[in-house]
């Protein structure tokens, strides 16, 4: 365990703030205790400074997980989104997607975002901006990429993929062993 | 006896009816390239066959193209090769395309350059070589070679031994000669080696793999803090113990270690660092969102034009006015439907 580089910080805001932007900061700045990021076996935890300051007393090895699992670094240096960051990241996303009861299945499923199944989108969403995928009665379902801009998906034809998939919850059955 | 002639008969033909006839007709004569066992049907698809039963349409099709080149093959002067028939194909009608692409041109080596400047040719020379001593020819390298100066028993010294450096002119006469000529030997061999991995360094613009310090004519300065630094480290316990001289400054070709932030270091001063980053990293993005502001330009357009028109309409007749509004905004749909 150990604290992100300055390279690292860097990968790592650069891809967060494709989801929420500056809203980073309140991340970092919280009022209710002192949290951080720390680097563990190419995982990145979000974590409050007390359970950090504990969880060094555990072996590197014995250690699985502390706090909340961001993602992770490849192995080429390039930061993985997972799902287990979702909880942290819906409250501050700019844009989100709102997917049908119809399409929910597909997506929890793995598979992208057809115009079909587009319940809503927030107005103004540039193409490939991160976005979350919410189901109708505001669940957050994972994360996405959008293919196309707001605009676009009004003309689009309803086989069109509206946005990318990402991550979803159905990761937590699905690649159970790949989380942490 | 007439029955069982009968009898025979029917049963050759219905053993006949069976198989279909090797005569093939087409109305239009199919392309065949032996060489390449390759026929090419130039006759219109039956579409009202081919919509009833496709499979067994194509099969038949398949079917006599085959037979038409195999009847073709059975006309191909044939010969026997341990007891069995075979047929000499033609050279090949069809060009096939290759399926890799052409490989590249090997990078020219530093020696071919430097010909090619100065106008070098290459000339060739024979393999076989006369031999003095033996009097007959042998090959000019390897194995029995012409002239061999390995199989010497007896070397000179050379006279100017002695001259050549004074301090050591005693010890020079005695000099090992054979020793001396396999050492020049290795030496022009490992040169050879170290240019051929240097020429395809620089073919693949990459380093010179694990030589480490290849001697130069003239040494700079650069160059002798790398001996330096190579030559500490070149010992059993790769220079741990080697003991450094006094006002000696610490070498910059010594690998630097990495080193990360303390992890219980103050998460408050941490947190202020990332925030600084995160400011970097925003400062990046353009304020001026382009794809946002060309929607709402398009947006205005749109609304601008679509009152425009309804204005036109209003006025009923309009004439000039909508026809100049029309060609207007049509244009700007065009554009609208590219992006």
């Amino acid at each position: 365990m150990r604290p992100l580089t300055e390279e690292e910080t860097k990968i790592f805001f650069e891809k967060l703030s494709k989801y929420i932007g500056e809203n980073i900061k309140l991340l970092l700045d919280r009022p209710d205790g002192t949290y951080c990021f720390r680097l563990h076996k190419d995982r990145v935890f979000y974590v409050r400074e007390e359970i950090m300051k504990l969880a060094g007393n555990i072996a590197r090895k014995n250690l699985i997980s502390m706090g909340t699992c961001f993602g992770k670094f490849t192995g080429s240096q390039k930061f993985k989104l997972h799902i287990t960051a979702l909880d942290f990241i819906a409250p501050y996303a700019k844009y989100k997607v709102w997917v049908k009861p119809s399409a929910e299945q597909q997506f929890v499923y793995g598979h992208h975002v057809m115009k079909s199944g587009l319940g809503r989108i927030t107005e103004n969403t540039p193409q490939y901006q991160g976005v979350i995928v919410y189901s109708m009665n505001d669940l957050p379902l994972g994360f996405g990429v959008a293919a196309k801009t707001t605009q676009e998906c009004r003309r689009a034809d309803p086989m069109a993929i509206v946005s990318f998939h990402q991550s979803d919850i159905g990761e937590y059955i699905r690649s159970e062993e790949k989380l942490v | 006896m007439a029955d069982l002639v009968e009898k025979v008969l029917r049963e050759a033909a219905e053993k006949e009816s069976k198989f279909k006839t090797i005569e093939v007709e087409k109305e239009i004569d199919v392309i065949i390239d032996e060489g390449n066992l390759l026929v090419c049907d130039t006759n219109p698809i039956d579409f009202k066959l081919q919509k009833k039963n496709r499979e067994d349409y194509l099969k038949d099709l398949s079917r006599d193209n085959t037979q038409l080149l195999i009847n073709r093959i059975w006309q191909l002067p044939t010969h026997r090769e341990d007891e069995v028939v075979v047929a000499e194909l033609p050279d090949v009608k069809t060009l096939i395309p290759r399926e890799k692409p052409v490989p590249k041109k090997r990078k020219a080596t530093k020696w071919e350059e430097y010909a090619r400047m100065k106008g070098i040719n290459k000339k060739k020379k024979g393999r076989m070589v006369f031999d003095e001593q033996s009097k007959e020819y042998k090959p000019r390298w390897g194995y029995k070679r012409a002239n061999d100066d390995t199989k010497d028993w007896l070397i000179e010294v050379p006279q100017n031994a002695g001259k050549l450096k004074k301090k050591k002119a005693e010890i020079y006469p005695f000099e090992d000669q054979f020793e001396k000529r396999k050492k020049k030997k290795n030496e022009r061999t490992s040169k050879n080696e170290l240019q051929r991995l240097r020429n395809i360094a620089r073919a693949q613009k990459t380093k010179v793999p694990g030589v480490g310090l290849t001697p130069t004519i003239a040494p700079s300065k650069d160059h002798l803090g790398k001996a330096l630094a190579i030559a500490k480290k070149s010992t059993a316990s790769i220079g741990k113990f080697t003991e450094t001289l006094p006002k000696e400054k610490p070498s910059k070709f010594t690998g630097k270690k990495r080193k990360f932030e303390p992890n219980y270091g103050d998460v408050k001063k941490e947190n202020t660092k990332q925030l600084d980053i995160l400011n970097s990293v925003l400062n990046k993005t353009p304020i001026l969102d382009v794809t946002q502001a060309v929607n709402a330009h398009v947006k205005d357009e749109n609304r601008s034009s679509s009152k425009r028109q309804k204005t036109d309409k209003k006025g009923g007749k309009g004439g000039k006015g909508s026809k100049g509004s029309k060609n207007n905004s049509q244009p700007k749909k065009g554009k609208r439907n590219k992006r």
